[in-house]
Parts: C-alpha cells; structure tokens; sequence
C-alpha cells in the first residue's frame, strides 16, 4: 500500500454565525450620507431584520474555516461520473472579474455594452462550431434549465406545425432531469430500454415511434460511457414520423472536435459550460445551459436574439415564433465570459482535450477491471462505470468504498447511477487528471477493494478523515430542521 | 431485507397487488401498506396523507410513502371517500416500519361498495403475487 | 497546453494499457460517418497573455459611468472581503454536496443563507437557491397550479417586472395555463379590485417594491388572495429594501421571491443573479430545489446535510414539480457572506440610505422640470414623467458622456409615454445627483 495523499490537519471547529454574534458590531463599511434624512412612514418600515452582528474580522475567519471543511477540485480529483470535473482555470476568473463585465447594467444602451455582446456573440458562433448547430441561444441558466428550453423549442415546432404531439422517448439510461424537463412541457415519457451491450438499438426506438410522438431525448455518449453507435439511424426513424431528436450534451467533453452532434441528426443541444467549458461548479451553481439549433428550429429560440450588423451588435426582440424568454436578462453572462476564455485558450486544443479525457477513462477502466465488477465491457469514452458486484460477498457497498476512498484523498465517484447498472460507480477522471494521479486514484481503489476483503469493517465506518463521519440523513428528512 | 417467510401477514386483512392491506370494521375500511412495502422502502421519513372527506375510485393514487431515497405511490384498494388520516404519522412516519398493521394505519375509508372487498387478495393470494 | 499534464511518454504508456494504437484508435466505436473529418474552425489558441489583451479590449468598450437605472439590476458597494472569500477554490470548485462529509463547509454556508432569508422576508422555508427572480417566480406560479387543480390561471400584477411575466408566460403556456394581469391604479400599485370579477385563479402574485419602485399594501394583496382561496405570493427585485420595510411573511404571504443581486452580487450584465424562493411550513415539500438540513453523524456530532431530496428530479423524475438541478449555489453563499458583513445595524442603515438617495434625486429632478404622476412610498426607485426634449437629451448623455439617465416605460407600458423609471443607490454620490440634474434641465 502507497501512502495516501489525505491527512489531517488543523481543522477548526467553527459555530453558526449568530452564535459569534455581539451587538453594535458591524463588517460592513456604511457611506457617510451626504444627502437629507427622509425618513419613510413608520407604518411601513421595522428597525430591520435580526441579522448576526460580527467584525469584517469574525466573517473572514468564519468563512475561511468553513472553506476547510470542502472538497474542492482545487484539492484533489474529483472524479464524479457526469459531472465532468475538470480544473477551473484561473484566468477565467480574472476575465470575469474585469470590471467592464461587473458593473455592466443589463438594460444598459446596446452602444454602451458593446464589449460584453461581442464576446457572447463570438462564444455563440464557438460553441455553433463546437456542437455543429446552426444557432445557439446563452439564455438558458443551467443545464436543465438548457433542457426545458430545448423541449420548450421542441413544443413550439409542433405547435407551429399545427398538430401538437402528446409523447417523448426516454431511454432508461436518460439523466433524471430529461424526464421532469418533458413533462414541465406536457409531454407523456414513453421510457425505452437500451439493448444488452447497453446501446440504443434501431428497433427500440421504431417500436414505439409514431406520428403522436414529439420526438426522443437521448443523451450521447450515453450516461454509461458509451458511444450511441446507431445515433443516426435512429434520428432517421424519429424524422420519418416528423419527431425531433433533442441531445443532452452533458457529455460533450468527450467529442469535442470528434463528432458535430449537428451533422449526425441532432436537432437540438444543451450545453454544460460548468462542465466541458471549465467553468467551476461553485458547490451547486451557477452554471450555464446554452442550447444549439439546426436551423429550422432557429426561430422558436428565447429572445431577444443578440446580430451582428455593420454598426455593431444588437438585440433583436422582433421574433414572433420564439418560445419567449427563459431568464430575466441574457443569461449567465459572469460563466459566458469564464467559458470564452476557456475556448480561447484552448483553440482547436479542444479536441486533444477530449482525447485525453477519453484516454484517461479507458486507461482506468483497463487497470480496475480485475478489481471492480465492470457493468459493460465495450469501448468507453469519457467515463467508465463498474458496479460493487465483486465486493457482494464482503457485505461491502458501493457507498462503503466511495465513503472509504475520501480516506485516501479523493472524492468519490457518482456512486448508484446511472440506474440500469445496480451499485453502479460512474468514474470520470478527465483530461485535466495527470497519470500519476490516475494511478494514486487506482491503486487507492486496489487497496480498498483488498481491505473489503479482509477488514471490511474499515469500508463499512468509513470516512474517518473528514470533519464529520457519516450522516444520519434519516433523522434529517423526519425532523427537518432547515433554519437556525 | 426480509425473506418472504419472515413476513408478517395476518390473517384477519386483505391485500392488494400495489402492497396495500385493508380491513373492514362495519361499514368504515381501514388501509395501511403492508409489511412486505416498508421493508422495501426502508426506514420511512415522511408519509404524505389525503385530505378528510377526499373522494377516490379504485386504483386512484391517494399519497406517497417516502424514504431518503425513494417514493412510493399509494393506490386505492377501492372506491371511497376519506373520513380519517392518521394524524400520528405527521411527527412519527416510522410507526409505518414498527407497526404498520397497528399503529402506522394510513387512513379510513367509507367505502362505495363495501362488497368491493370480497374481491381483494386472501394471505395466501397476496403471498402467491410476492413469490411471482 | 498548460491544463494538459499528459507527457508524450504518459500517453504512449496510457495506450499500451489500454491497447489502443492512438489516440485516434480510442473513438473506434464511434461509426466512420459520424466521426468530424478535419479541425474545427476555431481562432488559434491565445497565451494567457494575448487572452488578457484580447478580454481587456471587450471589458473595456463598455462604457457606462453613472447608473441612474435599476429595474431588477442594481448597483451597490461590494466589501473587498466578500470577493476574496468567495474565490476560495474549496467552496468556487466544489460540486453540489452530495458528500456530506467533505462538503460541510457549503453545507453550513447554505444552511446559514436559509435562515438568514427566512429571518428578512419572515417566512418559515427558504431554498439553497434558484436561478433568478423570474424563474423563481415562475416555480411559486407552477406550485400555486399544483396545490389548486381545478384552476388553469393565475393573476399577476402588471407590476411585476415586465420580464419576470415573460418567463412565467414561456413556462406556463404549454400546460395549458394562463397568467391574467392585474391593472394598476393610479397611484401606481395595483388595482385589486378587478379581482373581484375575476374567474378562480391559483395564485394572486404582486412584486413590492413593485415595478415602478412603489411599495404595495400586502395587507390588501392577503385579502384579495383570501377572497379568491388563492395562494398570495410577493416577489421583489430589490433585496435590500426589506432591511427597512415590513416583510411580506407578516403580511401572511404564503411563497415570497425574490432576486438576491443586491446582496454582495455584481450586476455581471444581469448574470448569473440569485433567485431566492421561500415559502410557509405547510409548503415544504412544494419548494422545488434543494435543500439543507440540520443532522448529527453517526457520532453524534453536529453537521449538515442536503435534506427532503425525494423532491427533486433525480428521483421523482417525471413527478417532479421542477427540472432543477443546478442552482446558484455560490451566489447565495456570496449573499450569505455579505448578509454576515452587513449584520443587523449595516442592512438597515444602508437600506435607509438608499431610500434617502433615492428622495434625494427624485427631488432634485423635480426641480428640474421632471414630475411625479404618483404620490405614493417607494424604496429605491420611482417614475417621473420628462419635460420637453429629455428623450432626445438622454440619448445624447448616453452615447456622449456613458450616463443612463432613467429607463424608458413607454415600451412595457404604452400609456406611460414620457415616462422614465429612476433608480439611486449609496453608490451614488450628491454631487452626481446633482451633475444629472444639471445635464437634463431643459
């Protein structure tokens, strides 16, 4: 056994900030006011809320001790299947920060904010590329809120068609937001297994295809890795009965600069910029979910629409077939920015980005798969998925070893999804993974499968590293206690 | 989780093929999940209930049992409208893992047809659809 | 590439593990017809240095200086301590919590965001976060549609910010459900009184501080909700007016929402803002988006962990009242921060502050020939109807020396014509009320 790279440290405990609380302090520098007191109708006002009073001193420490309780990619891999966590460059936080960008006024003049619509034209034109399409859209905040809105275009087409559809295809390997996505927009899931080597076959999706169906979601590669082979059949089958093929594009890091989803019969893309653009992931949010169109659904998209003339950039708000819009201004133009730089950086490096991203996956699913119970034995791409199968017999889980593995330094990988795959273990190293540091990630899970078998205990108690062990997540859900 | 010969199931209630179990006293049907579901579901955190005086048909959805992880609809074993919830369930979800016969009952029907439970599954039946 | 460890020597390693010939090899399984033939037509790769000049050049052609708008962005001072903490890379690059043990630090960060908003908007629930206002607003509509069945419609005032409308529009319109408006008075709140002849609806939703900055009588919106059986919802753009006003849960409201920017958040050209969604006790469970609770571990230490998840899409999946994943995690724990700066005595006096500045610049434009169509308490904003030539005198302030003097209304509300919405803040100094002043007298 190697040494692991985690060890304690000086951890601090730290209270709840209204526990450190005293009155009469304040952290916040108050302007000095130069204008006359006006003082509104006291039956309209209070003395303010009973905020926490504490020194720009007692904050400080309050949140940087908190930060030492997180696990951050920045600490070490965090190999979370789907979720594509790769390193956050840090000059894409410097351009963001730039204050041009900051105190940039949303509903400011066009000739006042020509500077940040340049940059979100050019990243539309990028990710254009990137994806294929004909037309994207920055609107979206999220990848589901990407999702919605690509179903909402979706929903739109049909209606212009005259003839409302009722139902989607779903494949059972399909992130659980395509599902919630669907029926925010009427439609009916219609959930259809893959095949035993865990692809969609042409068959699958032609049994259940007709002339009431919107269309299919599927996501390629799909959440098991694997490269949906059939994708343009069965995009032929779905357009012969006038359906739409939307693409959770969760998993482009894996085909950037190798397949355009656009050429292959994808008619419309979400993006993740938090995940394949660099952008972090900031404990839960923000992200981005950009979408791109072919270019026939390129009218049904959020406006206002940001041209190009010969003036400078504008915004088209004159789109009578738009969907609408989905976000009070134009998206999550601070992760736009961040994504920009990333894409700059990178040029046409992208797709050697994705090759190593792919080269890191097989090269860890080739040295666990005597280790780990591998759920399908076929060429991976971005990420591999084993299962706990091997470990059954010790009464070890999949959560044991994911618990086991923050021990050794690392954070676990996306553990019981996706779903087909029981106990499943979902690893996505990504490029930004060094070999040495895919072979610390291996080894650690060499060692805790060796200590399933022979002190299985250690698996079943762990962690015993971090701040607090396991959680009774039980008693959390009975009692809710959501606010202090 | 339980084998099937270590559950438990009475006698004296009928049961549906969606795990419910029911039992008609007078003309009041009192309907709980049966033993064989909260195993399944595993440690329950919250119950969600039907208002009183709520009307259902058979096989309509009237709630949902939740563990951390997953919820479970509940169906109408028949037709009626709800004269009671067990308000217990509120602040303890559990008594329907401790004592999902007793205690951790979901609520009481009036029903359409009290006959309706005649059609319902005996042990034996309920047993044959667990062992599949 | 400097984001790229891999050595040649690593990858021809890596490959004879992996028994591939090259890294070409590795997408075999992709069909020949699939596969992109060439490069992508992307501009060459910058160093980090011509990234710098390049990015500089965008940041730079943009050229506001004073900011007299706000209409759901506004302007405040951001205390350096905020940005610097926020940057810690263990709370910017960790993943939503799902792993409690290593995550506690955005897990008690959340916990203390929750309670602090329940605490300013008096409500008992408050989300780990949402996307924006108006997305916020339009999860409360679909949440309203869901607790009442029967009713296909919701009434919102017209002075709900034109675009948070918008989104609700785009989110309800293909369920088939409907969003009647609610008029507006006179003196610039919102006429309830239509409600009265108005069919069931799920939901009365007023914004206050409203559109046009004026604040509104809850007391009467709880009514009118009453009178229709209908949920009472109150959303707001501007955060920091609830450190000075009565909070809409005294009110009775049943969900509040909000936008969160003004707590620690840069404008950012309108985002990523911080949607804020909160709701009664009784409506837990109806709260789309995560959640974090209070728990003990198995030591029984105290800790924090993400809570009620049955919820949410990974495992409600098509039953799921919302598609949300991702939230704006790092922005409320910003808000959270910037909440804990301020504190009790920081929120309210620059909360006061700012309604002073605001008096200050609508009296001040009053003595320069602009009016005032209504006569009733705002917070940070207020409309003043333009004398003669302003439109013409606005451009040119605009393209000549980057000043936004006021918002135009006339496109949300055509009746309004000449109309302009204000906006000032404790960004704001005298001397620039006064120099706007100067610049638009007729």
């Amino acid at each position: 056994m190697t040494t692991p790279t985690a060890t304690t440290g000086l951890i601090f405990n730290e209270p709840l900030l209204w526990e450190k609380s005293r009155d009469g302090r304040c952290g916040l520098s108050i302007p000095t006011s130069d204008v006359p007191s006006s003082p509104l109708d006291a039956t309209l006002t209070t003395g303010g809320p009973n905020l926490p009073q504490l020194s720009e001193v007692d904050v400080t420490r309050h949140y940087t001790r908190l930060s030492q309780w997180n696990f951050g990619v920045d600490s070490g891999m965090y190999p979370l299947g789907s979720c594509t966590m790769k390193y956050n460059p840090k000059t894409n936080e410097v351009q963001a920060a730039r204050p041009g960008f900051t105190t940039a006024h949303p509903m400011a003049a066009e000739q006042l904010t020509q500077g940040a619509m340049e940059l979100m034209y050019n990243l539309e034109q990028d990710l254009g590329e990137i994806t294929g399409m004909d037309a994207v859209t920055l609107q979206p905040a999220a990848g589901a809120h990407g999702e919605l809105t690509g179903m909402l275009v979706i929903h739109a087409f049909h209606a212009k068609n005259g003839k409302q559809r009722s139902k989607i295809i779903i494949p059972d390997t399909a992130h659980g937001t395509n599902p919630a996505s669907a029926s925010l927009c009427g439609y009916e899931s219609i959930n259809i297994k893959s095949g035993e080597n865990g692809i969609l076959t042409p068959e699958a999706v032609a049994a259940v295809m007709d002339e009431d169906t919107a269309g299919i979601m599927i996501t390629n590669p799909n959440t098991l890795g694997l490269f949906e082979e059939n994708i343009q059949e069965i995009a032929d089958i779905v357009h012969a009965k006038g359906g739409l093929v939307y693409g959770d594009g969760a998993n482009m890091n894996a085909i950037m600069g190798i397949v355009q989803p656009g050429k292959i019969g994808i008619d419309v893309i979400h993006l993740n910029l938090h995940k394949t653009f660099s952008t972090p992931h900031g404990g839960g949010g923000p992200g981005s979910g950009p979408i791109g169109v072919v270019s026939k659904l390129a009218p049904f998209l959020p406006s206002p629409r940001i041209s190009k003339t010969d003036k400078g950039y504008s915004w088209q708000f004159d789109c009578p077939d738009t969907i609408g819009r989905m976000l009070t201004f134009h998206g999550h133009f601070g992760i736009l920015v961040r994504a920009y730089a990333y894409i700059r950086t990178m040029g046409k490096g992208l797709k050697l980005a994705s090759q190593l991203a792919v080269l890191n996956a097989n090269y860890i699913k080739a040295e666990l798969r005597d280790t780990l119970a591998l759920a399908y034995d076929r060429p991976c791409m971005h990420e591999c998925v084993f299962s706990d199968k091997n470990q059954q017999p010790y009464h070890v889980t999949t959560l044991d070893m994911a618990k086991r593995l923050m021990d050794y330094g690392f954070h676990p990988p996306t553990v019981y999804f996706p779903l087909v795959v029981q106990g499943a273990i979902m690893i996505e190293p990504t490029e930004t993974e060094s070999k040495e540091t895919i072979d610390e990630f291996i080894q650690a899970f060499k060692d805790i499968a060796k200590e399933a078998e022979e002190t299985p205990e250690l698996l079943q108690t762990a962690p015993n590293l971090p701040k607090v062990k396991r959680m009774d997540e039980v008693a959390a859900a009975r009692k809710p206690c959501l606010c202090g | 989780m339980k084998e099937i010969n270590e559950l438990n199931l009475p006698e004296d209630v009928k049961y549906t093929d969606d795990h419910e179990w029911v039992k008609m006293d007078g003309d009041i049907v009192t309907i709980g999940i049966t033993d064989y579901a909260q195993d399944q579901l595993g440690e329950i955190v919250f119950v969600e209930l039907p208002e009183v005086e709520d009307s259902f048909g058979q096989g309509d959805e009237f709630g949902t049992v939740e563990s951390v992880k997953a919820v479970s609809e509940m169906y109408m074993p028949l037709a009626g409208e709800v004269v009671e919830v067990n308000a217990a369930l509120e602040d303890a979800p559990e008594l329907v893992n401790t004592s999902c016969y007793d205690q951790g009952w979901i609520m009481k029907i009036k029903p359409q047809n009290p006959s309706d439970v005649e059609a319902l599954l005996d042990k034996a039946a309920y047993l044959d659809t667990l062992r599949g | 590439m400097r984001y790229l460890p891999h050595t040649q020597e690593d990858i021809t390693e890596m490959l004879k593990v992996t028994g591939h010939s090259s890294l070409e090899d590795l997408f075999s399984s992709i069909p020949e017809s699939c596969r992109l033939k060439g490069d992508l037509d992307l501009p060459d790769a910058l160093t980090e240095w011509e990234l710098n000049d390049h990015m500089e050049g965008l940041a730079a052609n943009m050229a506001a200086t004073k900011v007299f708008i706000g209409a759901g962005s506004y302007r405040h001072h951001i205390p350096s301590a905020l940005n610097y903490l926020l940057s810690r890379s263990e709370f910017a690059t960790a993943y939503t919590p799902y792993q409690p043990e290593i995550s506690q630090g955005t897990l008690q960060g959340i916990y203390e965001f929750q309670s602090m908003i329940t605490e300013i908007l008096g409500m008992d629930v408050a989300t780990a976060s949402h996307y924006d206002c108006g997305t916020a607003l339009a999860e409360a509509m679909l949440i309203a549609l869901k607790k009442k069945k029967k009713t296909k419609k919701v009434a919102v005032s017209a002075l709900v910010h034109p675009h948070h409308r918008q989104i609700i529009n785009t989110y309800l319109s293909p369920s088939g459900y409907e969003l009647i408006e609610i008029p507006y008075n006179p003196d610039g709140t919102t006429d309830l009184s239509v409600l009265d002849a108005m069919e069931d609806v799920a939901a009365v939703a007023v914004q206050s501080p409203n559109f046009f900055g004026v604040i509104e009588d809850l007391t009467k919106v709880r009514a009118a909700a009453d009178a229709k059986k209908a949920l009472m919802v109150v959303s707001f753009t501007e955060a920091l007016s609830y450190g000075l006003l009565k909070n809409p849960g005294s009110f009775g409201a049943n969900l509040v929402c909000g936008e969160g920017q003004s707590f620690g958040i840069s404008q950012s050209f309108g985002g990523p803002g911080l949607g804020i969604l909160t709701g009664t006790k009784k409506l837990m469970r109806d709260l789309p988006g995560r959640l974090v609770g209070r728990a003990k571990d198995k030591d029984g230490k105290d800790g924090f962990v993400l809570t009620l998840s049955t919820r949410e899409q990974h495992i409600r999946r098509e039953k799921a009242s919302s598609n949300i994943c991702s939230n704006n995690g790092l922005n409320a724990m910003a808000a959270g921060m910037y909440l804990a700066f301020a504190g009790k005595k920081g929120l309210h006096e620059l909360a006061v502050l700012n309604h002073d500045k605001a008096v200050f610049l609508k009296q001040t434009l009053e003595g320069a020939g602009f009016t005032a169509p209504f006569d009733t308490p705002f917070f940070n904003e207020f409309v003043l109807k333009a004398p003669p030539g302003f439109q013409a005198r606005r451009k040119q302030l605009e393209t000549e020396k980057g000043i936004l003097a006021g918002l135009p209304l006339e496109c949300y509300y055509p009746d309004l014509k000449d109309h302009y919405l204000f906006c000032a803040t404790e960004v704001l100094s005298r001397q620039d009320i006064e120099n706007l002043a100067k610049e638009v007298r007729p």
